[in-house]
């Protein structure tokens, strides 16, 4: 049932017989390996869909008789990850805590699953090298509010400061300027008196005033010396290290308002071998006791 | 130069003695080639002579090496591999008899690889292309092949008929048989491979039984395919259109490098001897080329020598052999064909004599530039160290200001220890007045001693804080000093030169 057409004279090939102003169209066919490929990938498409997931559906997606995920290829991945390290995890949940550092495979374990823990829930507050900012403790030094030995540090990452659960590590230094304990010349007695203990240059007469103060409503927590308690979280006013900054301004600052900043407790959201290696890391960057 | 010659001459030749001739035609003669042309098959004829037999030994050793150097032990001490050669990818580990290359000493390799570049080219600039012609896998594989093909099929004549022939029930024999024996060949081919790459006894029985890992049978079963179709069914035309080096080493030869080559003032004017009516031929007015393409008939890649030296030739000198069987045949001198230099075929056309000269700039130059990395890298290997250490400093914080004023920086210290046996290494820091070292793990300990297993890596954590007072003694904010670790075991001492930092202005 071929039709023939018209052949153009000058080519010597047949027409398709289609005409637009007089310029017509030469019946060149594809080329043949072209088509087969044409046909091939229409058929390899038609393989694809039955064997792998392709049509989405109103709720779901056709799943495709392979039945393969790249979500369930990532699970297992991740699942063969942790399988392997069950000896090492297993072995970190049993070790109490002091001994793991005796153990040198242990301690690499848990050093390297601490920093990499670390960088995912602790960086955005304390730094990616742990060097912390104002108002979020650096925990390379050896100042710790809390206690710097590995059991301290372990219980404060399990229960964080000031947070909600209930053996949260907590201390509230009163806000001495917001509720008007201390007026304003009395808080800058005191903090003039504070700065003095670290040996910053002073006006004497003053701090002498603000040492009767300091007597009166600090001594008992941070200790007739100033020194800290950490028992109870009052940190040591002696030394060089200040957590909202050693100026005389962020020192007014502290008596007025009491700080009180908040740490997370972390037991309710990582798994125990993690809150482990997080300790030790954590001990091991430098300040640890 | 030699110079192309029209090869048609006379018809039906008459030969004394019992030569054969063959008509056959270079089915890859130059005039003859296209940019594109189908393969025409080559049927190289069993050759006899002194090349021929350099060329079996040459195959017996190099194939015994290949398939028995992985079998080859050699004792290195507990825990470590008993291979002689292995290539340990699972342990990162290159054990080479006394050798053990570690990945960062991956130089050792290309160094080794530059060796055999410049003695590649070192051997062409002296004898051109000995490496195709002998000891290249190509060459040799395919060589085997031929040999299997000839022992099924007959040589070159009864392989010509067997073509040509109908199939039948013996040419399905013969032929399935080579092919059979083609994959055998392939199948132990690329098994020899896989075992430099893991204890061979055990892989072996993995891979009989069945229990080897994946990865193993199908490396084996490329290779296998890989030997059976370059070897045994592409064979000349990986040396003619795939292989690189046919057209690098133009570049590497001179007129004063060995060719197999055809004296054509020798052979010329050829012709098919005809025998006068006393029996004997007039040698005078001719050359001695009788026109017997013998040396075509075994040529391997399907060329005339006598068209002088082409690429497709890879110097393999089977034509000597052949062309030399003739000569002692017809009584004439050998070596019509046989390695020459131009520079001597040119001097010899002209009447001269002009004597083999092995020495000259190219072939001083080659040996220099490989007595120079054949030294470098033995001095490298004489140097090489058994322990390896690398300090690397905090820089996230790049120091820590202590409650008491002082400042401390942390390192990380790596050692590594490539003796196969465990080591203990003292750790100080020198040229830092007051500080003090600790090392996380080692808390307590006055004087700690760490100890490295046997080839392994250990990482530590190293913390150095100097007191306030001290900070003063520092002739700068950034204050150079060694960390020194010394093998306790024979003293040796290894520095780092690195810095302590206590921050510019905070003072």
């Amino acid at each position: 049932m071929t039709k023939k057409h018209e052949v153009d004279h000058v080519t010597g090939v047949e027409t398709t017989g289609h005409e637009w102003d007089g310029i017509k169209e030469l019946n060149k066919p594809l080329p043949r390996w072209w088509l087969l490929t044409f046909y091939a990938s229409i058929v390899w498409a038609i393989g694809y869909w039955i064997v792998y997931p392709a049509w989405p559906l109103a709720n779901d997606y056709t799943r495709g008789i392979w039945g393969y995920s790249q979500r369930a290829t990532v699970a297992a991945e991740v699942k063969a990850g942790i399988d392997a390290q069950a000896g090492q995890r297993a072995a970190l949940d049993k070790t109490p805590l002091a001994d793991v550092r005796k153990n040198p495979e242990l301690l690499r374990f848990a050093m390297a699953a601490g920093a990499a823990s670390f960088q995912t829930n602790c960086a955005a507050c304390h730094g990616r090298g742990a060097q912390g900012f104002v108002g979020y403790p650096n925990l390379n030094d050896d100042d710790w509010i809390w206690g710097g030995s590995v059991e301290d540090i372990h219980k404060t990452i399990l229960h964080g400061i000031r947070s909600d659960a209930a053996e949260a590590r907590n201390s509230a230094m009163p806000r001495f300027g917001i509720d008007n304990m201390l007026d304003k010349a009395q808080i800058d007695q005191a903090a003039e008196y504070v700065l003095s203990l670290s040996g910053k240059s002073t006006d004497a007469a003053v701090a002498a005033k603000g040492a009767v103060i300091f007597k009166e409503q600090c001594a008992s927590c941070h200790g007739p010396e100033g020194k800290g308690i950490v028992e109870q979280g009052a940190p040591n006013l002696t030394d060089g290290i200040w957590l909202y900054g050693g100026g005389k301004e962020q020192v007014v600052e502290s008596i007025r308002t009491g700080r009180g900043g908040m740490m997370p407790a972390w037991q309710p959201r990582l798994d125990s071998v993690t809150l482990k290696s997080l300790a030790i890391y954590v001990h091991s960057l430098g300040g640890g006791k | 130069m030699t110079t192309v010659l029209d090869t048609r001459g006379g018809t039906s030749p008459t030969v004394p003695g019992d030569v054969e001739t063959h008509d056959v035609e270079a089915v890859n003669q130059a005039e003859r080639r296209k940019l594109y042309a189908s393969r025409e098959k080559v049927y190289p004829k069993l050759a006899h002579g002194q090349f021929r037999t350099v060329k079996w030994v040459v195959m017996a050793v190099t194939l015994g090496i290949y398939y028995a150097l992985p079998w080859l032990r050699w004792h290195r001490g507990p825990d470590l591999p008993d291979q002689a050669v292995l290539i340990d990818m699972a342990n990162n580990r290159y054990f080479f008899f006394f050798l053990e290359i570690w990945p960062q000493e991956f130089y050792y390799v290309t160094g080794l690889l530059v060796l055999s570049a410049l003695a590649l080219f070192l051997a062409t600039a002296v004898a051109g292309r000995v490496w195709c012609g002998y000891t290249c896998p190509q060459t040799v594989w395919t060589d085997l092949m031929v040999t299997v093909e000839r022992f099924w099929q007959g040589d070159r004549n009864a392989r010509i008929r067997l073509d040509k022939e109908r199939w039948g029930p013996v040419k399905i024999f013969k032929k399935a048989m080579t092919h059979l024996s083609w994959l055998l060949i392939g199948v132990l081919t690329g098994g020899a491979l896989i075992f430099y790459f893991r204890d061979a006894p055990t892989l072996a029985v993995e891979l009989v039984t069945g229990t080897a890992p994946p990865i193993a049978y199908l490396f084996l079963g490329i290779f296998a395919f890989t030997t059976y179709l370059l070897g045994g069914i592409a064979r000349e035309q990986v040396c003619i259109y795939m292989c690189p080096w046919p057209r690098i080493q133009g570049a590497m030869t001179d007129r004063y490098t060995l060719l197999v080559s055809y004296k054509p003032e020798r052979g010329e004017p050829r012709g098919p001897a005809r025998k006068a009516k006393d029996g004997t031929v007039d040698w005078s007015a001719r050359g001695d080329c009788i026109d017997c393409k013998a040396c075509v008939a075994v040529c391997p890649t399907g060329i005339d020598i006598r068209d002088g030296s082409q690429l497709e030739c890879i110097q393999c000198a089977l034509c000597i052999d052949a062309c030399n069987e003739i000569m002692d045949k017809i009584g004439r001198p050998r070596d019509l064909i046989a390695y020459d230099t131009i520079a001597k075929q040119e001097a010899k056309a002209k009447g001269e004599h002009e004597p083999h000269r092995f020495v000259r700039p190219r072939t001083i130059l080659y040996s220099g530039v490989l007595a120079l990395v054949g030294i470098v890298m033995l001095a490298a290997w004489f140097a090489r160290t058994t322990l390896e250490v690398n300090v690397q400093r905090d820089r996230n914080p790049p120091f820590v200001r202590l409650s008491e004023g002082g400042v401390r920086n942390g390192f990380t210290v790596k050692i590594l220890n490539k003796l196969h046996e465990p080591r203990r290494y003292a750790i100080a820091a020198e040229g830092l007045p007051g500080a003090s070292l600790r090392i996380i793990g080692f808390e307590g300990a006055a004087d700690p001693l760490v100890e490295v297993g046997t080839d392994t890596l250990r990482e530590l954590r190293l913390l150095i804080s100097i007191p306030e007072r001290d900070l003063s003694a520092l002739k700068s904010p950034s204050q150079d000093f060694d960390i020194v670790v010394r093998d306790t075991g024979t003293g040796a001492v290894t520095r780092r030169r690195t810095s302590f930092q206590i921050g510019g202005g905070t003072q």
